[in-house]
């Protein structure tokens, strides 16, 4: 008897220090950006355009491109993952055709950025011939992030109790009635949550947006969506290894506003999600 | 009324063609990659393409084999797989079945900020903290190595093995668990003899879906990995993987030219093998229910 | 009158044969209490009647049936459900205050007028004689009144739409014996105006409140007559060994 509870204090301990090996180094690599970064934030940074070769100046255009990149991908992917999400949770049966549908979203998220970035390239910047711009950008990012929010969405649509929909069915309402009526207004923190994890990714992606929109060095805003346009992630792996002599701080002030705007963004996700959860009515 | 009737059925038919849209984009991205990678073909066969050891794009004439860059992503992969898998399956269990209530959340948010983090960060990070203690430590004259790269990719892997783990160790029945405690076995016993067995497929999805992620990550292996395109011999010198390759040499090739062509090709070829690993992964976690 | 016809009505849900050549004939402004045991297919029937069968998978359905003598498949299934309305085993308010609950079918059929809608909201709760528990109260949610006034807040959702036709499905099931009474007396006193159809586990309610009774059992009719006649000198023998608690 001994033994067993001593192999067993003995493997709860590994398991714990396991976990620790991957939460710890989490909670490192945050304090060391804020305490690098911080010094850099000022509202110079977050508001100048780069200046001297990026080496001085501010961030400011890499930040308003990501914020068109993130709000166009939205626009993209958003009514068209929602309705598929709606069509896989209230319309599609069980059959071949809705395994496909299946496989064809499982291998989307699969599909590695890069990949993506040259999909991008080859139909948006070449074929279309956007060229490298903000909207090629975006409708990347989009297809990108499809596949969350029609997961997400589809999660949220499938949480709604069935028995409200043979309610609202039992009194003669029609289908799309119910579900814009009851289904949809029951699932919209779930689609916000979705939404907003969609936004943390798309801000974060640099490869997608390596062929199709980046610019690196662009000291002005961009004035359509045809223009290139610099980018947060795209604009930290510049002054880290293409620029020399970028000071260090400009390099942590950097990722510090990229690390910030997406942990905010999946905090608030969590956030939503959680209180949810715990406020539902049924 | 037959307004009404007019717009639900536009609305119905246009959910239709959202649904299909995922089957469309898949479609879509498979025929823009072959269009444009097949071409390379005509200057070099497929087998000369795989298994050809020299990647020389810009030489005259070119060399266009990938073989070292499969190596160099298989290296960092099975690296950070060695790193990931162990540590990964043991936090899921530990978050699944010992940690209490409270932490367990708390964790389990703190996983989800890691997933979050973006490549190029970590990438980032790791160039300034990792990549001069490896150099240090094993004396190299370089730390931007294979062994860099799997260390930062487990911590892009785990997350992904954690939280699909953790979701297959939550979804046995109860009543094994209740089975074997009422047979006098300790929660440790249960735990590896009842739970991870039963929760095994889901397990291998988990670790696939994690290796998928890695072989797919482009910005942080092409901050520290060293981009050196030979057959890595060890695994503390440089090496070059698929991704890194498109993303590093994409901006310099000229649209239409073979080095542009031979870039799509491996496009094609990571396509293909993270199609292969998501729907295996897949069949995995059905396999359970 | 007759408001439902029944012809050889086979119903199957994949392979499970629920329904086995039933023929029935439910008359207007009636209350047709149906009971049976568990799996007997009475819900299954009562759901034939608004086509909520339709929502089940696997469901095929062959024979005859028709509501004021129209091939019920032919009719338009939003104009059925309106006609043929249904309240539930579990109280199931929507998520939503007492007053959009009732209101939502209404509005769902195109009534716009806030006026019309509101007078509507009014006359249905007083007919499930709920109105007075609740008329200061119209927009608190529906999830905070007890079980009882839950369900008679769903029998007034179902009358707000105006059918002619009442399907209960087990409606005490879940609820209290004062409850219970009052859904009971709200039934009787419907009798008049609308046709409805009871299905219920308690042999007692259905010999309080049917005008006629009918027997299921393993999905066939074994017999429908008065209730007086079904409860005192059943016909059949498996009527009589249901209702004296010999099984189900």
């Amino acid at each position: 008897m001994r033994n067993t509870q001593r192999s067993q204090k003995i493997a709860f301990f590994l398991l714990f220090l396991a976990t620790l090996l991957i939460v710890l180094p989490v909670g490192l690599i945050v304090v060391i950006i804020v305490q690098k970064g911080l010094p850099a934030i000022n509202w110079q940074f977050l508001s100048d355009i780069p200046r001297q070769g990026m080496r001085t100046g501010g961030i400011f255009p890499a930040i308003i491109g990501t914020l068109y990149l993130v709000l166009g991908a939205v626009a993209f992917a958003l009514p068209i993952g929602l309705l598929a999400a709606v069509y896989l949770s209230e319309y599609a049966k069980d059959n071949l055709l809705n395994r496909i549908i299946k496989l064809a979203i499982i291998n989307l998220s699969g599909v590695p950025s890069v990949v993506y970035g040259l999909f991008g390239l080859a139909l948006f910047v070449v074929f279309f011939k956007f060229g490298a711009s903000i909207l090629s950008g975006s409708l990347t990012l989009g297809i990108m992030i499809l596949p969350i929010i029609i997961t997400t969405s589809r999660e949220a649509l499938e949480s709604v109790p069935q028995s409200f929909r043979e309610v609202s069915l039992s009194l003669g309402a029609s289908k799309w009635q119910t579900i814009r009526h009851i289904v949809l207004p029951n699932a919209i923190p779930g689609i916000l949550t979705g939404t907003i994890l969609g936004l943390g990714r798309a801000a974060g992606e640099t490869a997608p947006i390596l062929f199709t929109v980046a610019a690196f060095y662009l000291p002005r805003l961009p004035k359509s969506i045809f223009d290139q346009a610099m980018a947060l992630p795209y604009h930290l792996y510049v002054i880290s290894t293409q620029v020399p002599n970028v000071d260090e701080k400009m390099r942590y002030g950097t990722a510090l506003v990229l690390l910030f705007l997406v942990l905010v963004m999946n905090l608030v996700a969590i956030i939503i999600r959680y209180n949810f959860r715990k406020k539902k009515k049924w | 009324m037959n307004l009404r009737k007019f717009k639900e059925f536009s609305i119905e038919k246009l959910i239709l063609i959202c649904g299909l849209a995922s089957i469309f984009f898949v479609i879509l991205i498979f025929l823009f990659l072959t269009k444009e990678g097949l071409a390379v073909f005509k200057s070099v066969t497929p087998a000369n393409f795989i298994l050809g050891k020299s990647w020389y794009p810009i030489s005259e004439p070119a060399r266009l084999g990938i073989l070292p860059l499969i190596f160099g992503s298989l290296i960092v992969t099975l690296g950070a797989a060695i790193i990931s898998i162990p540590i990964g399956v043991a936090c899921a269990i530990y978050i699944a079945e010992i940690a209490p209530l409270k932490i367990k959340e708390i964790l389990k948010a703190g996983i989800e900020l890691l997933a979050a983090i973006p490549s190029v960060v970590l990438g980032f990070i790791g160039m300034v903290t990792l990549v001069p203690w490896v150099k240090s430590t094993f004396n190299l004259p370089t730390g931007l190595t294979a062994l860099s790269g799997a260390i930062i990719l487990a911590f892009m892997a785990m997350p992904t093995i954690v939280s699909v783990a953790e979701d297959a160790l939550y979804s046995v029945p109860k009543s094994y668990k209740e089975g074997a405690f009422a047979l006098g076995a300790t929660h440790w016993q249960t735990i590896y003899r009842v739970l991870l067995p039963a929760a095994s497929s889901g397990i291998v999805a988990a670790v696939m879906l994690g290796i998928g992620r890695v072989i797919g990550e482009t910005m942080a292996v092409m901050m520290i990995t060293g981009n050196a395109a030979v057959i890595p011999q060890s695994i503390l010198v440089p090496v070059r993987t698929l991704t890194a390759t498109i993303a590093a040499e994409m901006g310099e090739a000229v649209v239409g030219s073979e080095h542009y062509f031979a870039l799509f090709a491996i496009g094609i070829v990571l396509f293909i093998m993270s199609f292969i690993i998501n729907v295996t992964a897949d069949l995995f976690l059905h396999k359970r229910k | 009158m007759v408001k439902f016809n029944a012809k050889n009505l086979n119903i199957w849900f994949g392979q499970i044969h629920a329904l086995k050549g039933v023929n029935i004939e439910i008359e207007a402004n009636e209350i047709l209490s149906v009971i049976g045991p568990s799996n007997s297919g009475k819900t299954s029937f009562l759901r034939m009647l608004n086509r909520l069968n339709d929502l089940d998978p696997g469901f095929k359905m062959s024979g005859w049936l028709e509501y004021d003598k129209e091939d019920i498949k032919k009719i338009n299934i939003e104009s059925l459900r309106k006609r043929v309305g249904m309240v539930f085993a579990l109280p199931l308010p929507l998520p939503l205050s007492i007053f959009e609950n009732i209101a939502y079918g209404v509005k769902m059929h195109g009534e716009k007028n806030r006026q019309r809608v509101a007078e509507i909201v009014e006359r249905s709760l007083k007919q499930a004689y709920i109105w007075d528990e609740v008329k200061d109260r119209l927009n608190m949610s529906a999830f905070k009144l007890s079980g009882g006034q839950q369900q008679r807040l769903c029998i007034a959702r179902t009358l707000a739409v105006e059918p002619d036709v009442i399907l209960f499905d087990e409606p005490c099931s879940g609820l209290d014996p004062i409850s219970t009474a009052k859904v009971e007396e709200a039934m009787l006193k419907l009798k008049k105006d609308y046709t409805i159809v009871l299905v219920t586990n308690n042999v007692k309610q259905a010999a309080r409140v049917g005008d006629r009774t009918a027997f299921f059992l393993s999905g066939e009719l074994i017999e429908l007559d008065r209730t007086e006649k079904i409860f005192t000198a059943p016909s059949d023998q498996r009527t009589d060994g249901y209702i004296r608690g010999k099984f189900g």
